[in-house]
């Protein structure tokens, strides 16, 4: 079983449509005490860092023994930065902090002033694997894939893939059994689906 | 690179796709789902179901509409028509729409906007403005395009997004169903005007339109329907087309 955690920040259907569409079997945890019985967690969410504010100590310390555990993580969108250890966005807020590093604002590297970016970051856009790993196992290169989001999560030796809108971004992270993808999967058609499916193929 | 998306919209009534000119002489398109899975197939980059009787009997059917297409299609699904309330943009999400577009209710009351954006997230709320050319300036219309507001459709596009709108469905009035082209000059002006994406509508009837609109039309999106549904172009054609000619899309 998978645990889909709820802390109302974002479409928990779509996140549960897909993974039923990928044959997962998945619960939402009412308490954190109830991650004990998950193969395997998924923090979902979009928009404002400051909604992760409901994830307190008693989710972090659990997730946190989940993850010693061995069980795998998979954060899409805000729930990958929340597995930072914080944000720009909500400095007053404090993330997982399992990969290291502080979320920022898109465009705040921008290259030069004459780009014409608009954030948030909404749409379609490619990503370049730079190195293989399990969470992006049968991606095409250069697939697409649906994001929504104006913060992005540092880069660093944990980045798997990256996209480019006005500066290069990490798009998919791993660091062993915890994956991240800023990118929504359940909204990016059979190539979304195929990021799903390897994070489940993960849990067991 | 940033694609740039083509929106399919689905105009349902009473559960059936339909589509006319003036809203007079309406042509069954079809049954949403499969429509929505044909355009799927062809490479659609999200959708858009817009309820054009919007009563209290239809808003059942269309959640019907919204879970069917909504559970077997994994792109952004919008839904409008008819949401005046944070209780029907809910049913709406519930159902399983992504974003919820509103107009006329957002136009009465625009903390609506702010009320949907602190729910839902900016992403999830669309703002669409009907706009009609008068005297020089482009005048926002309500009420599907019936009654005259008294704002200015720049000005509110940055209201708009100044009040927690993440997009902007900017439809005019003048080139609606008229397949000579979007008005350009109205995107671009709207465009510039706001840093949120702008989604272009009305008077697609040609590939060229939707270059036009991509290039001088500064729009980050362009929604069709008509030139769809009756299958005078593929959405596959329409993205090999613009590819040709640099514009990047998903293909």
């Amino acid at each position: 079983m998978i645990a889909l955690v709820d802390y109302g920040a974002g479409n928990l259907t779509s996140v549960k449509k897909a993974l039923a569409c990928v044959g997962a079997h998945v619960f939402v945890p009412a308490h954190p005490d109830d991650l004990a019985s998950a193969d395997a967690v998924i923090v979902p969410g979009v928009g404002h860092f400051g909604a992760t504010r409901a994830l307190d100590a008693a989710w972090i310390n659990r997730v946190l023994q989940m993850v010693g555990e061995g069980r795998p993580l998979l954060g899409i969108c805000l729930g990958m930065q929340w597995l930072f250890e914080g944000s720009d966005e909500a400095p007053e807020v404090r993330g997982l902090g399992i990969l290291s590093g502080t979320c920022y604002r898109l465009g705040a590297k921008a290259r030069s002033a004459t780009d014409t970016i608009k954030i948030p970051h909404v749409g379609w856009n490619s990503i370049a694997i730079e190195r293989d790993a399990p969470i992006v196992a049968g991606v095409p290169a250069g697939a697409q894939m649906y994001f929504t989001h104006s913060y992005v999560v540092p880069t660093t030796a944990d980045t798997i893939a990256v996209s480019d809108h006005g500066e290069p971004f990490a798009a998919v992270v791993q660091h062993g059994q915890v994956a991240g993808v800023q990118f929504h999967p359940e909204k990016s058609g059979d190539v979304g689906l195929t990021i799903l499916r390897n994070f489940v193929a993960l849990a067991g | 690179m940033l694609s740039k998306r083509i929106i399919a919209c689905l105009d349902v009534r009473d559960g059936h796709v339909v589509k006319g000119v003036n809203f007079e002489d309406l042509q069954s398109a079809g049954d949403p789902a499969s429509l929505a899975r044909r355009y799927n197939a062809e490479g659609i980059d999200e959708l858009v179901i817009l309820d054009i009787t919007a009563t209290l009997e239809t808003r059942r059917a269309l959640a019907d509409t919204i879970r069917a297409v909504a559970c077997e299609l994994f792109i952004p699904l919008a839904v409008g028509g008819g949401i005046r309330t944070e209780s029907d943009a809910a049913a709406a999400v519930e159902a399983g729409a992504d974003k919820v577009s509103v107009n006329t209710a957002a136009l009465a009351q625009p903390d609506l906007i702010t009320a949907l954006a602190e729910r839902y997230g900016s992403q999830a709320v669309v703002v669409a403005i009907d706009a009609k050319r008068e005297g020089g300036a482009f005048r926002v219309y309500a009420r599907s395009g019936k009654t005259p507001a008294d704002r200015d459709a720049i000005e509110w596009a940055a209201e708009a997004e100044s009040r927690g709108a993440g997009e902007i469905l900017l439809t005019s009035i003048d080139r609606d169903g008229t397949k000579r082209g979007f008005d350009c000059a109205l995107t671009s002006a709207v465009s510039s005007a706001v840093s949120i994406p702008v989604i272009a509508s009305g008077g697609a009837g040609t590939l060229d339109h939707f270059v036009e609109v991509f290039t001088s039309g500064r729009a980050d999106a362009a929604l069709a329907a008509s030139i769809f549904h009756f299958a005078e172009t593929s959405v596959r054609a329409l993205k090999y087309h613009l590819r040709q000619r640099g514009i990047p899309v998903r293909v």
